[in-house]
């Protein structure tokens, strides 16, 4: 094996290309605050500027927290295949701490009164007789308020906390000769089916609270799954694609076609996966039309009908009809391309999350703020995800399953 | 001129040294017509030069089949025959309320390609009750892999000392036979 090749070294042009992206979502925003305006709505603070920025937050930090849940998983489930990309994964996780630092300030300017993405923050919600008072509201205050926070702040701390434990603890097992007992792989395994315990409730939770709870009123049981799956179909794309592109220009020649074809097969089904919650959420509240729940969609299909059904068919059909075959799962080009689309796709589902309980009905259609943050995230994301990658080896050095991982074939 | 063929088994007590003589069999020319294990061999299919199975062709026909079948049979039944109005939902269109034929659409398109795929797979392995064993040799369901060859003479020299010297337990000339010229399809490799 040629070891020169599994130190991966940043290269500059990726560098270059992380500031770009920056630099140019830098300048986005700075032109978004200054010209996000509706005329004769007093009720509108930026609101559209604030959602965008909260919206490219959002998606780096669960997609890097969803990497994590994968990592997580394939100790729980003691899988071999993906011995060799764990490395990768762990790259995509790395940026969850500065996910979560971009959240945690949003919500103290959110309670500072700086933006106004959640209702349920505004002064005197929860008090009678107040212009703001809202009854609905005030009966979810126990709810919302302090308990909001201790939760929000469990959230954080925990995912921190197991992440870079995981992260820690493949490190350490590098720097043994040889690892007899397993003994940092047993760590992981139990860390990991522990943090599948913590995160199948806070998944759930944590999108309601900071999600759902941007249309406070509105209420649906499917919703954490729903933004689970959307959050680790973007993981399984980002770690495919830099995947791809690691292997394009040179490293991780000991990863089998059977591996890339494995995440091609991950990225596909779960998309299913996304189909099957998205349409189910939809369909019940579509057939029950309770007014309640139904305004939710009522919103979207009046102002944002267009996104509406782009997020649906770039992120339902393009994939099925583009990776249903093995030959496409094996193809380098159609996984980067199919996993760039439905990239995409999923930060516009998150738009259509996010925006229409914040901008509302002065939505005018997707512009260059929407792409213009997503680049800032992009470019920061990019940055602390390779330079992640160039602080250790691409491959894991005592891992029980590294043999097998190594002759993967399918 | 005629032909002698030879059967060949050759029994290995572990699936590694069995891949390896099949690899040193394929690579000096020698077809593989079969071999028998008790338990699946990862890559063996592509060792022996199997080709790729068809069965995800089938699966997508009988997909297809799950969903025109559910989408007539709904029309037939909630448009054409007997429009009914659920909550609020009249059906006269059958796109109008599409949503609500959607998981019936999927349970179906599932159900026809799952047991179209199973029954295939049964019959193309003529797997039907009653089939008699094809199994040449008891021991491959037990603990003993089984390499099944079908050669003319100058290889089955060559592949009972390849077997022989890659670790075979056993190399087993099971029986002989001479095919005229006519019946003789050109092999290819």
């Amino acid at each position: 094996m040629n070891t020169e090749k599994l130190n991966f070294i940043f290269p500059s042009k990726a560098k270059l290309t992380a500031f770009i992206f920056m630099a140019v979502g830098l300048i986005s925003i700075i032109a978004m605050f200054l010209t996000d305006h509706v005329e004769g709505d007093a009720n509108y603070h930026l609101n559209r500027a604030w959602s965008n920025v909260f919206a490219g937050s959002f998606f780096f930090m669960a997609l890097s927290l969803a990497a994590a849940f994968f990592l997580g998983l394939q100790y729980a489930a003691e899988s071999g295949w993906s011995t060799t990309i764990k490395r990768i994964i762990e790259a995509v996780t790395m940026y969850l701490p500065w996910g979560l630092s971009f959240m945690m300030l949003l919500f103290i300017l959110g309670q500072m009164h700086v933006h106004h993405i959640y209702h349920w923050m505004a002064d005197g919600i929860a008090t009678p007789g107040n212009v703001h008072y809202d009854k609905i509201i005030a009966d979810k205050m126990g709810y919302f308020g302090a308990s909001w926070w201790i939760r929000t702040i469990l959230y954080m701390v925990g995912w921190y906390w197991f992440t870079m434990k995981l992260r820690k603890n493949s490190l350490d097992a590098d720097k043994l000769d040889i690892d007899i007992n397993n003994s940092y792989h047993w760590k992981n395994i139990k860390l990991g089916a522990w943090f599948m315990v913590l995160f199948a409730v806070t998944s759930s939770t944590a999108s309601w609270d900071w999600l759902m709870s941007i249309d406070t009123h509105w209420f649906s049981t499917l919703f954490g799954w729903y933004i689970f799956s959307g959050m680790w179909i973007s993981a399984l794309v980002a770690i495919t694609i830099l995947l791809v592109w690691l292997k394009k220009i040179g490293y991780m020649e000991f990863v089998t076609e059977s591996t890339v074809h494995d995440m091609g097969k991950w990225m596909f089904a779960i998309s299913f996966l996304w189909t099957y919650l998205y349409f189910s959420q939809f369909m019940l509240i579509w057939y029950a039309d309770i007014p309640e729940e139904v305004v939710y969609f009522q919103t979207r299909w009046e102002s944002y009908k267009a996104l509406m059904w782009t997020v649906f068919f770039v992120n339902f059909a393009f994939p099925m009809v583009m990776l249903m075959s093995r030959d496409c799962k094996r193809n380098f080009f159609f996984l980067m391309f199919v996993g760039t689309i439905i990239f995409i796709g999923h930060y516009l589902d998150l738009i259509m999350i996010v925006m229409p309980g914040t901008v509302g009905n002065h939505w005018t259609g997707l512009s260059w703020m929407e792409f213009g943050t997503f680049f800032f995230f992009l470019g920061i994301f990019i940055y602390v995800v390779l330079n992640a990658l160039s602080k250790a080896p691409l491959l894991v050095k005592n891992h029980p399953f590294l043999q097998e991982s190594l002759h993967h074939s399918t | 001129m005629a032909t002698n063929k030879h059967i060949i088994h050759g029994i290995f007590g572990d699936e590694v040294p069995m891949m390896e003589a099949i690899k040193k069999l394929r690579a000096s020319g020698i077809r593989i017509k079969d071999v028998f294990s008790p338990m699946p061999v990862h890559g063996l299919d592509s060792l022996i030069g199997l080709p790729r199975t068809r069965i995800a062709i089938c699966a997508f026909i009988y997909g297809l089949t799950g969903l025109g079948l559910a989408t007539l049979m709904m029309w037939y039944m909630m448009i054409s025959d007997w429009p009914n109005d659920v909550g609020g939902k009249p059906n006269w269109q059958y796109y109008f309320n599409i949503p609500a034929f959607i998981p019936i659409t999927f349970e179906s398109t599932v159900f026809c390609a799952a047991h179209g795929m199973a029954l295939t797979y049964f019959l193309r392995c003529w797997l039907i009750p009653g089939a008699k064993a094809k199994n040449p040799d008891p021991r491959t369901t037990d603990d003993k892999f089984l390499v099944y060859l079908d050669l003319n003479d100058d290889q089955a020299k060559k592949a009972e000392i390849i077997l022989t010297e890659n670790g075979a337990e056993e190399v087993n000339q099971i029986k002989s036979y001479v095919v005229e010229p006519k019946y003789i399809l050109e092999e290819t490799h």
